[in-house]
Parts: C-alpha cells; sequence; structure tokens
C-alpha cells in the first residue's frame, strides 16, 4: 500500500517536477495534509518562523507550516481588526473554513501580532492551542537549558495527541531525517548562489516550501532526486545582476513576485521560509538529543528581525549573506503592516548605505496580484546597475 | 469644619501630588541630562526598576515621554521626524516619536531626556526588543533583555514548585543576575543587597496599594475615572517604583480612596453607565476622548491598561524580602505574565469581573500603534459576546498619530451606543414593570 502524499512526482521529467511542487504550493487546499489525515495521520500546526518539527515528527504526525494562504476572506476578517498584516488573517481562513484541520496548533512569540494566535485560536478551536516561547534572550547562560525545558514541555503535550510516547530513538532518527534535509537545502542554495541559471527563483523556492506540507522523508526523497537534474542542465548563463531577497521570513510574497524578480535578475540569496533552514549545521544526535536540538537553535542558526541575539546584529548578518553570494545587490522588503520588517528596513538601509550596496525597498503583500507597476521599479533599479 | 479640612486635603490629592511628582521626575531627567549623566531606558511591563534603582540608575520610560508628545499634541512633529529618517507609516508610534527625541538630543516638551547609559527591556511587548536594538545601534550600549516565558495557553499559568513554573523562574533569575553583573560593569558600583531589600519593600508597599485603589472602584459611585485619573496614578506606578516617593504615594492614595469611598464622594460624573476600557487610550484627544463618555454619564471604572501598563503589579504580588532574587524572579513571572493575559487573555478576566464590577459595556480600543495590545480584540469581543449579554463598543484610532483619529466619526459611534445602553436600559424597566 502507497501511504505517500505526494506521490504524482516520480518517473516525471525535471519541468513537470517542478510544475507540480509550483501546484502544491499554490494549493490553499493542502491535497497532501487531506491525504495525510486520510491515511489516519494527526497533525501538528505551527504558525511561522521556526518550529522544532523534529519533535512532532518523532511522534509521528506530520508537522505542517502555517504560512498564510493566497485566499479570499470569508470567517476570519471579522476576528480581526485593521491594521494587521495578512498572513494572520488567511492562516485563520484556511482553518477556519476546514480546508486544513489540525490536531494542534502552536505559535511563537515572533511579534506582537503573531503572539496573539495561540489565545486567538483557542477561542475558535477545541483542540490544544499553545504558544512555544522560544528564548527571546539567547545571550543568557541558561537560554539552551531553559529552551530543553521548553522542548520536553512541548514533546509531552504532543505525546498525549499523539497518543504514543516519543522514545529517544524516535527523536534521533527524526534528527537524523531533519539533518538531511537540511543539507539538501543548502545543497540547493548552493545551486542558487553558485549557478543560479541552473534554477529559477520560483522553483528553488517551491522546492523548499513543498517541505512544509508533506513529511520530510518524502521531501528528502524529492530533492535527492531533483537536485542532480537542476546540476545537469544545460542553460546558459545570463549577463544578470545577482540579487538577494530579504524580508520573506514570515509572510511569503505571492509566488508570482518572485517568478517576476527571477525573470529579472539572479536571486541568489534570500530568507524566504528561513524557518525551514533556520538550524544551518547537523544537530548532533549523540547525548542529550533534546538538549541539541535546542542548542541548536541557539548556537547553529540563522538570523531574521524576530530574534534578538547581540552576537548577530541583523544589518551585519545581512551584509554577510551578501558578501558569500557575491550579490550586486538587495531587495529590501517587508510585508505590509509587519512591524519587525519595518523596523528592520531602517537599519539595512542605513547599513546599506555606508558599505554602498545598492539596494531597492519594497512592500508586499501575499495576496497582492497586480506587478506591472512594481515590476517597472524593480526592472529600472537592475537597468541603473547594470549600465552603470 | 475638621471634616471639610480632611476633604480638602485628601480628596484629589492623589491627582495633585502625581502631577507634582511626574514634573520632579522630569526636572531630574533633564538635571541629568544637562550634567552628562547616566541613566536607564526601560519600559512599563517589567521596569526592572527594582534593581536600577540599587545602582541609583535614573530611569527613562520613553513610552511615557512619546505619550506625552501626544497629549501635548506635538506627537505629530516627531512622527514626521522619524518617518523622514525611514520608519514606516505603519509601525508604533512611540518607537517613532522617541526616535525623534533621540534625534533632538533629548528634546522633549517636558524637558530634557538624557541619552541612555543601559537598555533593559522584558518581552512584554515585541517591539520593545525591536525598540531598544535602535539604542544598541545609536549608543553603542549594552541592551539587556530579560525573557519573561509568559502563559502556554487559556488558563494554563503554573505556580511555585510546578516543574515548568520553576524551568521559567531558574531562567528569569539566572537573567537577573546577569543584569546585575552588567549594572556593576555600567556604573561601577557594587550590588547592594540591603538596599535591594529596601527597594524590594517599597515595591511591595505599591503593589498592596494599586491592588486595593483597583477594588475600591467596585464602589457605586466609582472613586475615579479609570482612564484620566487612572493614568496619572499609572505614571508614578511606573516612574517610581521602588523608591519611598512611590511608596507613600500609594499608601496615600489608598487613604484617599477609602476616604472617597467611606464618604460617598465619585468621580465629576454624574454616573449613569458603568464601563471598563479596553486597550491604550486615545492621547491625540486625551481629554476630549473622555468627554464623549461623560456627556452621556459613561465614566470609566476599570480599565486592562491600569493592568498591563503597570507591568501587572495590579495582582499586588508581594516579594519576599528573605529571598529576594529569587522572588524577584516569581513575582517578574507572575506579575508581567498577567499584564501579558491583560492583553491575550483579557476575556478570561472581563468574564469575571463583569458582575464584580457591575459593568454596563465594554469599550474597546483597538489602535494602530500596538499590535500587541490589538490583535485580539476584534475575536476576544466575539467571545464575549457568546458568554454574556453585555453591550460592547468597538473603535479603532490610535495612541499617537491623529491621522487615524477622527473624533466625529468616533463621536457617531459612541452617540449611537449610549443610545443603545439607554433604550436597553427602558426596556429592561418597562419589563420588569
Amino acid at each position: 500500500m502507497n501511504n505517500k502524499i505526494f506521490d504524482e512526482w516520480p518517473g516525471k521529467p525535471l519541468d513537470e517536477i517542478l510544475c507540480l511542487c509550483r501546484d502544491l504550493v499554490e494549493d490553499p487546499t493542502y491535497p497532501t495534509v487531506k491525504r495525510w489525515r486520510e491515511n489516519g495521520g494527526k497533525v501538528a500546526g505551527h504558525f511561522q518562523v521556526y518550529f522544532p518539527e523534529e519533535i512532532a515528527h518523532a511522534a509521528g504526525m506530520l508537522p505542517v507550516k502555517l504560512r498564510g494562504a493566497p485566499v479570499e476572506l470569508t470567517r476570519a476578517d471579522s476576528h480581526f481588526g485593521s491594521y494587521l498584516c495578512s498572513i494572520l488573517k488567511t492562516s485563520l481562513e484556511i482553518v477556519a473554513t476546514g480546508e486544513l484541520e489540525l490536531d494542534l496548533f502552536v505559535s511563537h512569540p515572533i511579534c506582537d501580532a503573531a503572539r496573539n494566535l495561540a489565545a486567538i485560536w483557542g477561542r475558535n478551536f477545541d483542540y490544544p492551542c499553545q504558544i512555544l516561547y522560544l528564548p527571546q534572550n539567547p545571550n543568557s547562560s541558561q537560554s539552551a537549558q531553559y529552551l530543553s525545558d521548553e522542548y520536553n514541555r512541548i514533546k509531552k503535550l504532543i505525546e498525549k495527541i499523539a497518543d504514543r510516547s516519543i522514545t529517544e530513538d524516535d527523536l534521533r532518527h527524526s534528527m537524523n531525517v531533519f539533518n538531511e534535509n537540511r543539507r539538501l537545502m543548502r545543497e540547493l542554495y548552493d545551486i542558487k548562489r553558485e549557478t543560479p541559471w541552473l534554477v529559477a527563483a520560483e522553483d528553488a523556492y517551491c522546492l523548499v516550501s513543498v517541505g512544509g506540507m508533506i513529511p520530510r522523508e518524502e521531501h528528502n526523497e524529492l530533492l535527492q532526486a531533483v537536485i542532480p537534474q537542476l546540476k545537469q542542465r544545460q542553460v546558459k548563463q545570463q549577463d544578470r545582476i545577482r540579487v538577494v531577497f530579504e524580508g520573506g521570513f514570515c509572510e511569503q510574497p505571492p509566488l508570482d513576485l518572485i517568478r517576476m524578480l527571477g525573470r529579472s535578475c539572479y536571486l541568489v540569496d534570500d530568507d524566504l521560509l528561513i524557518g525551514m533552514r533556520w538550524i544551518i549545521e547537523d544537530v548532533s544526535t549523540e547525548g542529550d538529543a533534546m538538549f541539541n536540538l535546542a542548542n541548536a537553535y541557539l548556537e547553529k542558526s540563522s538570523y531574521s528581525p524576530v530574534q534578538h541575539d547581540n552576537r548577530k546584529p541583523k544589518e551585519e548578518m545581512l551584509i554577510r549573506r551578501i558578501e558569500a553570494s557575491q550579490a550586486d545587490a538587495v531587495i529590501v522588503a517587508a510585508a505590509k503592516m509587519c512591524e519587525p520588517g519595518l523596523e528592520e528596513q531602517v537599519a539595512y538601509t542605513h547599513a546599506l548605505d555606508e558599505k554602498g550596496i545598492p539596494y531597492f525597498v519594497s512592500e508586499f503583500e501575499e495576496n497582492m496580484t497586480s506587478f506591472e507597476h512594481l515590476e517597472l521599479q524593480v526592472e529600472t533599479f537592475l537597468e541603473n546597475l547594470l549600465f552603470a | 469644619m475638621s471634616t471639610t479640612v480632611d476633604k480638602q486635603d485628601i480628596v484629589g490629592r492623589g491627582n495633585r501630588d502625581g502631577a507634582q511628582h511626574f514634573r520632579d521626575w522630569f526636572s531630574e531627567l533633564t538635571d541629568t541630562a544637562k550634567q552628562g549623566g547616566q541613566s536607564a531606558y526601560v519600559f512599563v511591563m517589567g521596569s526592572l526598576n527594582e534593581i536600577l534603582k540599587v545602582f541609583d540608575l535614573p530611569v527613562v520610560f520613553p513610552e511615557i515621554n512619546s505619550l506625552q508628545t501626544a497629549v501635548r499634541r506635538v506627537a505629530h512633529e516627531y512622527l514626521s521626524e522619524a518617518e523622514d529618517y525611514g520608519y514606516s507609516p505603519d509601525i508604533c508610534g512611540y518607537v517613532k516619536a522617541d526616535v525623534a527625541v533621540q534625534l533632538r538630543h533629548g528634546e522633549h516638551p517636558m524637558g530634557q531626556i538624557p541619552e541612555p547609559s543601559i537598555a533593559v527591556l522584558t518581552n512584554a511587548c515585541n517591539t520593545y526588543i525591536k525598540w531598544a536594538e535602535i539604542w544598541q545601534r545609536m549608543y553603542d550600549i549594552p541592551m539587556v533583555t530579560i525573557d519573561i516565558p509568559g502563559t502556554r495557553e487559556a488558563d494554563g499559568q503554573t505556580w511555585k514548585g510546578d516543574k515548568n513554573f520553576e524551568n521559567d523562574r531558574k531562567y528569569v533569575s539566572t537573567q537577573l543576575k546577569e543584569l546585575i553583573k552588567t549594572c556593576e560593569q555600567v556604573t561601577g558600583k557594587k550590588f547592594d543587597i540591603d538596599k535591594f531589600r529596601e527597594i524590594l519593600g517599597y515595591a511591595n508597599d505599591m503593589s498592596v496599594g494599586w491592588k486595593r485603589v483597583i477594588e475600591l472602584n467596585k464602589n457605586r459611585p466609582s472613586l475615579f475615572n479609570a482612564l484620566t485619573d487612572g493614568t496619572i496614578y499609572l505614571g508614578v506606578a511606573n516612574g517610581f517604583r521602588g523608591t519611598k516617593i512611590g511608596s507613600t504615594y500609594f499608601k496615600e492614595l489608598v487613604e484617599e480612596m477609602e476616604y472617597r469611598a467611606e464618604h460617598g464622594i465619585g468621580t465629576l460624573t454624574e454616573e449613569l453607565y458603568r464601563l471598563v476600557f479596553v486597550g491604550v487610550p486615545c492621547y491625540p484627544i486625551f481629554r476630549r476622548f473622555n468627554e464623549l463618555f461623560s456627556e452621556w454619564g459613561g465614566t470609566f471604572i476599570n480599565s486592562t491598561y491600569l493592568w498591563f501598563a503597570s507591568g501587572g503589579t495590579n495582582i499586588g504580588f508581594e516579594y519576599d524580602l528573605s529571598d529576594p532574587i529569587e522572588s524577584l524572579a516569581e513575582g517578574l513571572l507572575i506579575s508581567v505574565r498577567d499584564a501579558m493575559d491583560s492583553m491575550f487573555y483579557q476575556d478570561r478576566m472581563m468574564s469575571d469581573m463583569i458582575e464584580e464590577f457591575g459593568v454596563d459595556g465594554i469599550i474597546y480600543h483597538p489602535i494602530k500603534s500596538c499590535r500587541t495590545v490589538s490583535t485580539g480584540l476584534a475575536d476576544s469581543r466575539r467571545y464575549l459576546a457568546k458568554k454574556h449579554d453585555i453591550p460592547s463598543l468597538f473603535i479603532e484610532s490610535d495612541m499617537m498619530d491623529r491621522r487615524v483619529v477622527s473624533e466625529a466619526q468616533m463621536k457617531n459611534r459612541i452617540d449611537a451606543f449610549f443610545e443603545g445602553l439607554e433604550s436597553r436600559r427602558k426596556q429592561a424597566i418597562n419589563h420588569r414593570s
């Protein structure tokens, strides 16, 4: 019996596989999650940015990343006021309309708006709706131990929902699966940085994104099949500006926007869905595996506007990202009404001014459908650099 | 005769003394700024005044500085300056007004604000973190976050002795010890445990007093307006926490409220409707906003603002002076958690107080500037409406930016709300007769 929930791609040509991934990412009905549930599986929904999915995976649950959706609001709008980002509303919408059914919802205090979500969810759904308090003081000597304790607390809750215990071996197995998954995503990003003409911006994005809606074993198989094919592609390099996109850590820009950017430049690095790639090295499964997982969140991790760490000033981290990817310019974006994103734009642009790195500042919304004006602006910006 | 003298002394003392203390505080800050002295930038939800006062660090509350620009009707100048510097119109107005104060080298309508030597913040509001990062970049100062884990799910609070609570407490107490070390480095002073105990004692007096003052407003008629008078008391609660002045002020405030209760002295409003305010005040039209309600006989008897903007002091936690650091960690966990609950899970608290305080209506005031407070209000209102037959009004505006405050539109909605209350009351009388 085939229990795979994304089984359309094996044996298909590369372009068709990429097309299937795009279709899945743009489908707000979450067909893979429905299949998982039809097979009797339970689902742990977690809001952006980072969640230790290994714990849910170790209990046999499907961790699903809630990242909003390009949907019209019919149910969620009346639960929110104005002046809020779209992702909050559309994430509730897909659950309130029954498109996505969960057995657990976890959010994190990533921003002032999102930290309200567990309370809102809890008032509207019967299953557990919790906040996982990821440490906001990563510089304390107690942070790793605290986080390890917090993960163990969540583990107990997950065991109750999954109705099974998570053994050390279960956790180690899951950590190995995720280590392999992150290694493959790093390899994909190496292609973006080193040979960006081999993979279109929206394809790279979708290849990562589908991981948030299928089991990671399946995601690993997909990437293991696709990456070698991408590397063998015969595509001619073009004379394009190399650009970093910054501002996609939470709400995601519409795929059409990423596609538009990919037509105009080489998108050599970005922070899109950074939570899936938050841990940047393998996590050791030796010793206290849960502590290692917690420690990796603090010590082997990327950066984002929603984590303060005295050791990782965001603007310096962005400069490093630009240098590592040999980018010529940056698109400093923020989702509309995203307080941390909009605040960080100021620090970023001041640092880029100091370094003399060209940048283009923009706002986006996941539901935007018209890109003509933006495309014109981006192309003008890039042409100015190309012909400078 | 003596009663008259007493009355003159006592009634209104909280407002008079509060305003004076406030002026003195800003005067002290001005002196500090002029002398180039040290200061700590802190926030209302978990100011850590208890530790900072041990090191004699004057505390600057940028939230209070910012709201003062709105009350004094100059906020727009500050907001524009920060927007010119690059900040979006869609972010917190407090942050922007403060950025402009910094760009103006401390120039503020109430005096001169000193530059920070250290920034101390909690996670009660995420924007605190982004805000302190701005000072860190501007002044290259230590930025210390005291991360206080909050309630994980509705009604899921844990208490002393519970394993999860003790894990959290250990995390908080370690951070407090790390803060003490940083303060020693910044000021060059050694931490004095006896002075610390004395400060905690003053903070205890304030906590006990604040809790009692809020409880006393169950009285009919209410003794103070939670929106207007309450904001004055809050200013003292924040600026003078852990000081003898703060301790005395709250003891005397309790005395005033008990006197008022005993003698049936309410606010200036003829109390027809007892209202609860949920959110942050509309500072750009602070007095007028209240008048829109008081003209109909509406008075605010309680407010979530009095809870969260005092960092949870309202619950009256008292520190154990025999184990001061661990007790401060416990108190912060419980109090700051309560402040956060007042924003995220306030529907629970509202449910409890409707009967207790004899509430006739709830006014929700979500604002553009503050998503911490505002994001859940529409949902919370829906939830409460399902559980209780209580009228409520939902008006959106801002605490700083007059561009999103429409007084005429607000008045229309408030008038309609009171017309509804009036007709509801008449129907109830008719039904009874």
